[in-house]
């Protein structure tokens, strides 16, 4: 569907990326015509001074779970190739790119290896025709480091940027802990910390000869963001992710076996949710993403070890962010940075910004509305938030992507 | 027919069922020194009463007890089945293969399933930590934690108490409870529930406890419950009370955790002559099963002054049958402990 007419958001508090200003935004033949004028023929919609932000872009999501993606105000989403079958086939990924079409956009990762096996570097420049964004090696690290020299290397050639898991595999094995005090005291296999920033040392050094552009989905220990630091400051073309399970949890939330915080890489100290949060502030982070892996209770009803990770985290995004500007983390313009900007950068897409030829991807938002998470009153396939019963605030009120409103 | 008041540490915990407010019997962890104690204390009539000839009373006459192990067992689910029949109970054991209850749904199903079957209490066993637990969760009768995962094995660490407060009141000595005392406990602790809950229960009743293993069997922040680790074990013995040894669990072992048996005890290995250099009177356990020669020499398992090995068996049998009474008080309606639900 495209947009019949031009409409005109009015009254609107925009965010920017030069910062927040009241004004008004055209929306005209599916982008933003223009931002600060307000006189234009068609339609105005009253924004009574609540937020206009752009829709939100996941980096990294399990699957295509629209209702929860439109609650959350994200318009478009990068989906892992962990699908059932991987997403390593470029008739695959030219079939999942139009799945969400025309309301929500879903852009595919390729599997960087058939199966996702860490293996064989899969048909990339195949699926990059289909349609895949970037290049993702899945759930887990490819611990063959001549087979993730020659990935980059390939990725490098392509112009595409890979996403990596960073947990060093042998290390990490059957883990299902962060290892310390609470996984030695409710007797959970677990890994050492260190085990992600291995990985990413190695990924580092790895890019940096392939001439390679990388992304560490979640980057989630102090030693691990030390490590992006450095690259960055060395000018490596690296960037880092994180969810807010992350940010907002320690591994004090595993207590009483609870296997909604059953995730990967598992729950951190609190010293390492406090160095993301740092990491957050300084910018060694780019990207703040959902995870999204809606699981129902056949995964998660279970013993902690024998439960599948992963948290429904589209309905929450927004509001853990906007927890961090209430928190003087970060300011209105950078969380969206994190949450929109930054993702579409690194998909190249023209979205992401208020920004006058972008795609008019929107979000109306009443970032002071108090509401509280619930897992049984979910809109996503299933509720398996850690964040259950507690309260938060900032919900979307209004949503278009291509400037046609999405029912929400 | 409460028992607490003819108990002869009435007075170091609350009456009735203030004793022991809870439902369950998930870990060492959940208990206050004096619940452990008054566990202890209600033990020691089925110590005496399974020691006469005719070893039965019908206190649980009419309840079913159902045993669902979900891993192997003989022991320990032999000992529960001896205990819940002495004390006159209906019992039942569900063996079932870890192998058929790992996938879907089926743990939560077969604890709803055993629920609908009206146990009034029961007793579990799982491969994974805090299956017992999830369990509880879903019933609505009394769950015993018969050991999940590499989490807890509390009434382990009760018969073990159990055990050495007679070891060594037989001597002569305080065996009310263990301060002062140092306990080493040797092996792969790791891999161990019954060392983490032993490590809760001997701390409660006043131990230092001393872990000793290699590094790669030693758990991360273990410190931080109090422990003191080692991983000479020589040092660790120096002035020890006691040395409970543990078995290598190689079944949870993935990957190399040790080079060879043969080296395991060169290094861990309780010895004659280890013990004899930790003291004149120290003291042997074992949960069992050992392994004869890898971490335990058969001369020092086999010594009837030192080793209370097959103590803490009997003492096992006496520690479920009062878990089993304690528990069900409530369901029974025991005066002092509440109406039948």
């Amino acid at each position: 569907m495209k947009q019949a007419s031009p409409v005109t958001l009015t009254n609107a508090r925009l965010v920017t990326p030069e910062g927040v200003r009241e004004s008004s935004l055209r929306m005209e033949g599916g982008r933003i015509g223009s931002i600060g004028w307000d006189q234009g023929e068609g339609e105005t919609v009253d924004a009574k001074g609540k937020l206009l932000a752009p829709g939100l872009v996941d980096l990294g999501v399990f699957a295509v779970d629209k209702p929860a993606f439109h609650f959350g105000g994200i318009t478009r989403a990068a989906l892992m190739p962990d699908q059932s079958p991987p997403l390593d086939l470029p008739s695959r990924v030219s079939y999942i790119s139009k799945s969400g079409k025309p309301d929500f956009w879903v852009h595919p990762l390729a599997a960087a290896t058939r199966g996702l096996e860490g293996r064989e570097i899969a048909e990339i420049a195949l699926m990059r025709e289909a349609g895949a964004r970037g290049i993702a090696t899945g759930r887990k690290w490819i611990s063959d480091s001549g087979v993730m020299l020659r990935l980059l290397q390939y990725a490098a050639m392509l112009d595409m940027p890979v996403i990596t898991h960073a947990e060093d595999a042998a290390l990490v094995g059957d883990a299902v802990a962060t290892a310390g005090e609470y996984a030695t005291r409710r007797g959970l296999p677990s890994a050492p910390a260190e085990a992600e920033a291995i990985a990413i040392a190695r990924d580092l050094a790895l890019a940096d000869m392939a001439g390679a552009r990388i992304h560490f989905r979640q980057v989630t220990t102090r030693a691990g963001l030390a490590m992006i630091r450095v690259a960055k400051a060395q000018g490596q073309q690296v960037t880092a992710g994180v969810t807010p399970a992350h940010f907002m949890l320690s591994d004090l939330a595993t207590a009483d076996f609870r296997t909604f915080a059953r995730l990967s890489p598992p729950l951190r100290s609190e010293d390492d949710r406090q160095a993301v949060r740092e990491a957050i502030a300084d910018g060694t982070i780019d990207v703040v993403s959902s995870g999204h892996d809606p699981r129902g209770p056949e995964d998660k009803r279970l013993p902690f070890a024998d439960a599948e990770p992963g948290m429904a985290g589209a309905e929450t995004l927004l509001a853990m962010v906007l927890a961090l500007v209430l928190d003087d983390v970060i300011d209105l313009p950078r969380a969206f940075e994190l949450v929109a900007t930054n993702p579409a950068k690194l998909l190249g897409v023209e979205a992401g910004a208020l920004v006058e030829g972008y795609e008019a991807d929107l979000a109306l938002i009443d970032p002071d509305k108090p509401w509280i998470i619930q897992s049984a009153r979910m809109a996503a396939t299933a509720g398996n938030t850690p964040f259950d019963g507690q309260p938060t605030q900032g919900r979307v009120l209004a949503l278009w992507k291509g400037g046609v409103p999405v029912d929400l | 027919m409460t028992r607490s008041d003819t108990s002869p540490h009435a007075a170091r915990y609350p009456a009735g069922a203030q004793a022991f407010p809870h439902r369950d019997l998930l870990g060492i962890g959940q208990l206050e020194r004096h619940e452990i104690l008054f566990l202890l204390d209600e033990a020691e009539q089925w110590v005496d009463l399974n020691r006469q000839r005719t070893k039965h009373v019908d206190a649980l006459a009419g309840l079913t007890i159902i045993n669902a192990f979900f891993e192997n067992s003989t022991r320990t689910l032999l000992s529960f089945e001896i205990a819940g029949k002495r004390l006159g109970a209906d019992v039942v054991n569900m063996h079932a293969a870890t192998s058929s209850v790992k996938k879907g749904e089926t743990l939560i199903d077969t604890a709803i399933t055993l629920n609908a079957m009206r146990a009034d209490a029961i007793v579990i066993r799982h491969g994974s930590s805090g299956a017992t637990g999830l369990i509880a969760d879903k019933v609505d009768c009394p769950v015993l934690n018969a050991g999940d995962g590499q989490h807890e094995h509390p009434t382990q660490a009760l018969l073990d108490a159990l055990a050495l407060r007679h070891a060594l009141r037989e001597r002569g000595e305080n065996g009310d409870d263990f301060t002062g005392r140092t306990i080493v406990i040797c092996g792969d602790i790791l891999h161990s529930r019954v060392a983490r809950s032993n490590l809760l229960c001997l701390q409660a009743l006043g131990a230092t406890v001393r872990l000793c293993a290699p590094p790669a069997l030693m758990p991360t922040g273990i410190e931080i419950m109090g422990a003191e680790v080692f991983h000479d074990f020589d040092a660790a013995l120096e002035g020890a009370d006691v040395v409970m040894m543990l078995r290598l669990q190689t079944e949870r072992m993935s990957g190399q955790f040790i080079p060879s048996a043969r080296e395991y005890h060169h290094l861990y290995g309780l010895t004659k002559a280890r013990l004899d250099k930790a003291g004149d009177d120290t003291l042997v356990m074992h949960p069992g099963p050992m392994n004869r020669g890898v971490e335990i020499d058969s001369e020092v398992a086999d010594m009837i002054d030192r080793s209370i090995i097959t103590r803490q068996v009997e003492m096992g049998v006496a520690i479920r049958m009062a878990c089993l009474d304690v528990l069900t008080r409530r369901g029974r309606g025991v005066e002092g402990w509440g109406d039948a639900a």
